[in-house]
C-alpha cells in the first residue's frame, strides 16, 4: 500500500512546477507517513523565517523559536472603512495581492479564491484578504465595484488599498513579490500566491493561485488548519 | 441519379466547409488560451460580471461586424487591446469562440476580419 502511494508521487513529479512538485511532494509524504499513524497526523508547516531565542526561567536554559508573522497592519476597505489586523484575529484568511485592471494572472487567480470564498460562504472562521498594489487607480469605490461584479456578497472578502510603502512592505512579509513595472501588462508585475495564514498570523501555507492543483491543496489545507482553529 | 449526385456534391462541399472551420478553430483555441482565457474562461464562462460570457449567440450574431474590432482595439474602460494579434489569428479567434460554446456562428475569413477592421469606430 505505502509502495504504491510512493511510486504515485514520483509519477506526478515528473509534469510539474519545481516549487509545485517540492511542495507536493512535501505535502504527500507527510499524508503518507501520517497515514502510516492512523490518525490525520498531519499537521501545517510554519513558513518563513524563525529566530531562536534563549532565555532563562527559573534557572534554567530555554531555547524559543520566533516564527515569522505579519505584522500589525492598517488598511482602507473597499467600503471606505479602516481595518487592521484585528478583524482577522477570530480564525484564519487567506492573502493575496492583485490591482484590478491586472489583464495577466489577477482573473485566474481571483477566479479560483472565488471558488474557495464560495465553499466557505457564510463561515466565520476563514476570510479573505486582497491587497490592491495599484495605489494610484484602486480606491476604495473601484474596490467596491470589483467586488460586487466578482460575486461577493458580504464583508468576508476584505480588498483594501494603502500607500505604496504600505502595501509593498506587507507584501514583503507575505512573502509575496510586487513591482510597479512600466513594461509588463498592466503596468505592475507581482506573483500570484495565495497566503493561508493562521491565528497567530503565521503563514501556514503558500499557493500558486492560478494553479487547480495547488487550489485543491489549499482547500485541503485550509480544511487541516480549521482543525486546530479555536 | 441526378439528386444522388446532388446529394453528394453537397456533402462534400459541406464537409470540406466544416474542415475549414475546425482548423481555424483549432489554431483559435491556442490563441484564446494564451490571450483571452484568463478573463473570459476556458468555458467562455467570464468571470461573475466582471468578465462577460462569451455564450451569448444573439449578442454574437448582431454584432458580428464589431467582433474583430472589440478584439484588436478592446473596450475603452474595460478591455484590453490586442494589437499584438493579426488580422489571420483574430479569424481564427473569432471562429473557436463563434463555433464553441455553444455558438454556431459558422467561419470568420481573413477577408472578413480586415473589412471589420477597416469600419472599427
Amino acid at each position: 500500500m505505502k509502495y504504491q502511494k510512493k511510486v504515485q508521487i514520483s509519477w506526478q513529479n515528473s509534469d510539474r512546477s519545481a516549487s509545485g512538485s517540492c511542495l507536493l511532494t512535501v505535502c504527500l509524504l507527510v499524508l503518507v507517513s501520517g497515514c502510516g499513524t492512523g490518525d490525520n497526523g498531519k499537521s501545517l508547516p510554519i513558513l518563513g523565517e524563525r529566530q531562536a531565542i534563549s532565555k532563562t526561567v527559573n534557572g534554567e536554559t530555554v531555547t524559543d523559536t520566533i516564527y515569522h508573522s505579519i505584522p500589525d497592519f492598517e488598511l482602507l476597505n473597499q467600503d471606505s472603512v479602516l481595518i487592521t489586523n484585528r478583524l482577522f484575529e477570530e480564525g484564519v484568511y487567506i492573502a493575496n495581492f492583485f490591482f484590478t485592471h491586472c489583464p495577466s494572472i489577477c482573473p485566474t487567480m481571483q477566479r479560483n479564491l472565488l471558488k474557495v470564498y464560495e465553499q466557505y460562504k457564510g463561515d466565520d472562521r476563514v476570510r479573505f484578504l486582497s491587497h490592491s498594489i495599484d495605489f494610484r487607480y484602486d480606491s476604495p469605490s473601484v474596490l467596491k465595484a470589483y467586488a460586487e461584479k466578482l460575486g461577493v456578497t458580504n464583508d468576508q472578502w476584505q480588498f483594501v488599498t494603502g500607500s505604496k510603502e504600505a502595501v509593498y512592505g506587507l507584501a514583503d512579509s507575505y512573502m509575496v513579490y510586487t513591482k510597479e513595472d512600466s513594461s509588463v501588462p498592466g503596468g505592475y508585475d507581482h506573483s500570484g500566491y495565495l497566503l493561508l495564514v493562521d491565528q497567530n498570523r503565521h503563514i501556514r501555507g503558500a499557493y500558486d493561485g492560478t494553479n487547480d492543483e495547488q487550489i485543491r491543496l489549499l482547500m485541503d489545507e485550509l480544511s487541516i488548519l480549521l482543525k486546530e482553529t479555536k | 441519379m441526378g439528386i444522388l449526385c446532388i446529394y453528394i456534391a453537397s456533402q462534400a462541399c459541406q464537409s470540406e466547409g466544416s474542415i475549414r472551420i475546425a482548423q481555424y478553430a483549432i489554431n483559435g483555441k491556442k490563441l484564446y488560451e494564451t490571450y483571452c482565457s484568463n478573463c473570459h474562461g476556458a468555458k467562455g464562462e467570464g468571470l461573475g460580471k466582471l468578465y462577460p460570457p462569451l455564450t451569448d449567440s444573439s449578442f454574437l450574431i448582431s454584432h458580428r461586424e464589431q467582433l474583430a474590432c472589440i478584439v484588436k482595439n478592446g473596450l475603452h474602460g474595460t478591455m484590453p487591446p490586442n494589437p499584438q494579434l493579426a488580422s489571420v489569428e483574430i479569424a481564427y479567434i473569432l471562429t473557436y469562440v463563434g463555433n464553441s460554446f455553444g455558438n454556431d456562428l459558422g467561419i470568420f475569413t481573413q477577408e472578413e476580419i480586415e473589412d471589420s477592421l477597416a469600419g472599427c469606430k
